[in-house]
């Protein structure tokens, strides 16, 4: 097991390497000058080549990436040329925040996703089953920044009319700007548990919901699909049938004997879902104004912020890299046979 | 664990024991006029199990033989209540104690499931569930149906894995059904089967996926405990070698019908079925000499009409004529101990198929 682990984390050291050097060249060859984007239209060539040699655009490519790989290794990823923060810094700021996120709507699409998947395999061919497809169908197409932008203003912002009494929700942030509320963790809702100020955390929660639901559409759109195709079919698995000759109850057969093991794949889907989330983070936050690692991605994307891109996405792989590993690691805790002894 | 904590889990089962004494002349199971469709939207019913009836006795051992697709399975599946819910149509009585398990509601059977009427599947390598523990396996079903401690479901259950021949059970209840073998397995699924000491066990093939050494062990095995239990069983199988070992009446089935049935000596001594007679000379024979060829029935189990055409056998048969074309067959007495048959052509009584050649 712990050969298993130290491989697999072995294995991400030239992943990662690889990545570093297409981040590095990708940076490069988007369209537009860095420096350009830092001093604005106006910017005269003096200023721009003066910026351009004190970030070392002028030197060779090669040399480039040496210096970039070197402070790399050293833990250091540089400051942005733009606001003069440090990359790691400002990334573990802001990382609370996305992380808060994604987890609320890997909650809301587990929750949600499998219940809704497993009716659906119960029921398959009735108007259950269709509503459940035809609902995932939806989340996989409506982008994310559509629905973010349609809950807004359905449920934050209002309609005009009587719909207007289902705006209850708030429209942007991560907590009202009325609470004042002491930060430790920078996870605003474990915060509020921490320091015993649950309004401030049932009020971080009530701002978690409408970006979560907009996040979560698309693991929830696979993970009903996923779970729905698997509970079919297990329930037509042998050992399904010899729960129900011992005369069990269905309650015990649904959690015991179908789900246990319909949940496999499931889990492996979840996993790779971490993907999707940081992906739908960028334009999410952005939508909901919420000070994470995706607003500010989405920020340097536009303004051409080298050495944020490179550090940020960088991290992304990582938190990638890890969440599936762990993933590897829960099947043996669910699947028995691939524990390795 | 000691044998105290067997013993008094012993104790609690038996002591939840309540079940009516068998009465001898009393049929434990009567199964009449069963029919089992198949309905497919857009497709012709297809009829599995047609007018199926017999009996088994307290204590008694059934056999139903045939090869696949003659409706045996289904039949058992009919008795479990373990039909498909949707796209199945079954008509008949299947009367377990007088009481019609077809229109038994979904509690109360579930309550006599695996009770009173338990089963041993074909398959010992999918029928059990890969992630659960075996002894959560075997002890949910004591659970359920007795008024015991998980203490005593446990202590009962190492008692069980024993009974049915696994060594070490302490060890093997902590293990997961991959690191058994076959043989372990279907073992395992026989003393979950036997657990609560039902009246009744189906086995429906319950040594094909097995090796042949195993398979005779496994034989061995089941006859042995449903003696001591007292546990009437139907036994299911394409295998007229598992029949002459272990049943006390056969009853063969052919295209979803009963063809013939019989007391084992009877049937053995005396098929009258063509079909029967074929099955019995298709069976190599140690006592024949190697080099002769064995001696199939010709066609394949597609090859068939319609009861309610002809003899469904009739296409296959090498003494169907004009006579077999009548529709709907009857199934007459014809010998002793209730000997009968579906034939207009049957095989001679004094050539016995052992002494022909």
């Amino acid at each position: 097991m712990l050969r298993f682990v130290i491989r697999r984390i072995l294995l991400m050291v030239p992943v990662l390497f690889g990545l570093s050097v297409l981040l590095f060249l990708w940076v490069r060859a988007l369209p537009g000058d860095p420096a350009r984007a830092l001093l604005g239209e106006k910017a005269t060539p003096e200023s721009i080549a003066s910026v351009n040699a004190q970030y070392g655009f002028d030197k060779p490519l090669l040399q480039q990436y040496l210096i970039y790989t070197s402070r790399l290794l050293r833990g250091d990823f540089g400051n942005s040329p733009r606001t003069g923060e440090p990359v790691l810094g400002t990334f573990i700021q802001r990382f609370p925040a996305t992380v808060e996120l994604g987890v609320a709507a890997l909650i809301f699409a587990v929750v949600v996703g499998i219940p809704l998947g497993y009716l659906a395999a119960k029921r398959a061919g009735g108007w259950l089953d269709s509503f459940a497809v035809g609902t995932s169908l939806a989340g996989v197409v409506i982008p994310v920044f559509v629905l973010a932008y349609l809950l807004k203003v359905v449920f934050a912002v209002g309609l005009h009319g009587p719909l207007h009494v289902l705006a209850f929700l708030p429209s942007s942030g991560r907590q009202s700007a009325r609470i004042d509320a002491t930060h430790i963790t920078n996870f605003y809702v474990l915060d509020g548990l921490l320091t015993r100020e649950w309004d401030a955390s049932w009020d971080a929660v009530v701002h978690l919901i409408l970006p979560a639901i907009a996040l979560g559409s698309i693991p929830l759109a696979i993970i009903v699909r996923m779970t729905r195709a698997s509970v079919i079919d297990v329930l037509n698995e042998d050992y399904v049938r010899t729960a129900n000759s011992k005369g069990l109850a269905p309650g015990l057969i649904t959690r015991r004997h179908v789900l246990r093991n319909a949940l496999l794949p499931v889990v492996t889907v979840i996993g790779l879902q971490t993907g999707a989330l940081l992906a739908g983070a960028v334009l999410t936050e952005s939508v909901f104004a919420i000070n994470g690692i995706g607003s500010y991605l989405f920020t340097a994307i536009s303004n051409l912020d080298f050495a944020v891109l490179q550090g940020f996405i960088l991290f992304i792989a990582l938190i990638y890299a890890v969440v599936n590993l762990l993933v590897d690691l829960s099947y043996g805790v669910i699947d028995p046979r691939l524990r390795t002894r | 664990m000691s044998d105290q904590t067997i013993a008094a889990g012993e104790r609690a089962v038996t002591r939840s024991r309540t079940r009516p004494e068998a009465n001898r002349d009393e049929n434990l199971l009567e199964v009449e006029d069963l029919s089992v469709s198949f309905v497919r939207r857009g497709a012709q019913p297809v009829r599995a199990v047609d007018g199926v009836s017999f009996v088994v006795r307290p204590g008694q051992i059934v056999g139903i033989v045939g090869e696949s697709g003659s409706g045996k399975s289904v039949t058992s599946l009919a008795v479990m209540g373990l039909l498909p819910q949707r796209g199945v149509v079954a008509s008949g009585q299947i009367r377990y104690r007088g009481q019609d398990l077809l229109t038994l509601g979904a509690k109360k059977l579930s309550d006599l499931r695996g009770r009173e009427i338990a089963m041993v599947f074909q398959d010992p390598m999918s029928s059990l569930n890969p992630v659960i523990p075996i002894g959560t396996q075997v002890t949910e079903v004591l659970l359920r149906h007795f008024d015991v401690s998980r203490g005593e479901a446990r202590a009962e259950a190492e008692h069980l894995l024993r009974r049915v021949g696994i060594p070490d059970p302490g060890r093997r209840l902590k293990e997961y059904p991959h690191q058994l073998s076959g043989g372990m397995r279907q073992r395992a699924l026989i003393a979950i089967a036997l657990a609560c000491k039902p009246a009744l066990l189906i086995c429906d093939e319950p040594t094909t996926a097995l090796d042949v050494t195993i398979q005779a062990q496994v034989l061995e095995l089941l006859k042995e405990l449903v003696n001591d239990l007292d546990t009437a069983m139907v036994m299911i199988t394409h295998d007229l070698g598992v029949v002459a070992g272990l049943c006390d009446f056969v009853n063969v089935m052919y295209a979803g019908r009963v063809v013939e049935s019989a007391p084992r000596h009877e049937l053995f001594a005396h098929p009258r079925h063509r079909y029967t007679e074929g099955l019995l000379a298709s069976m190599p024979r140690l006592d024949h000499p190697r080099t002769e060829p064995l001696r199939p029935i010709r066609g394949t189990p597609r090859d068939i009409v319609s009861w309610t055409k002809a003899c469904a056998f009739a296409p296959r048969c090498d003494h169907a004529d004009e006579a077999c074309m009548s529709p709907d067959l009857e199934l007459v007495l014809d010998g002793p101990g209730e000997h009968r048959m579906r034939c207009v052509h049957p095989a001679p009584l004094a050539s016995d198929v052992a002494d022909d050649d």
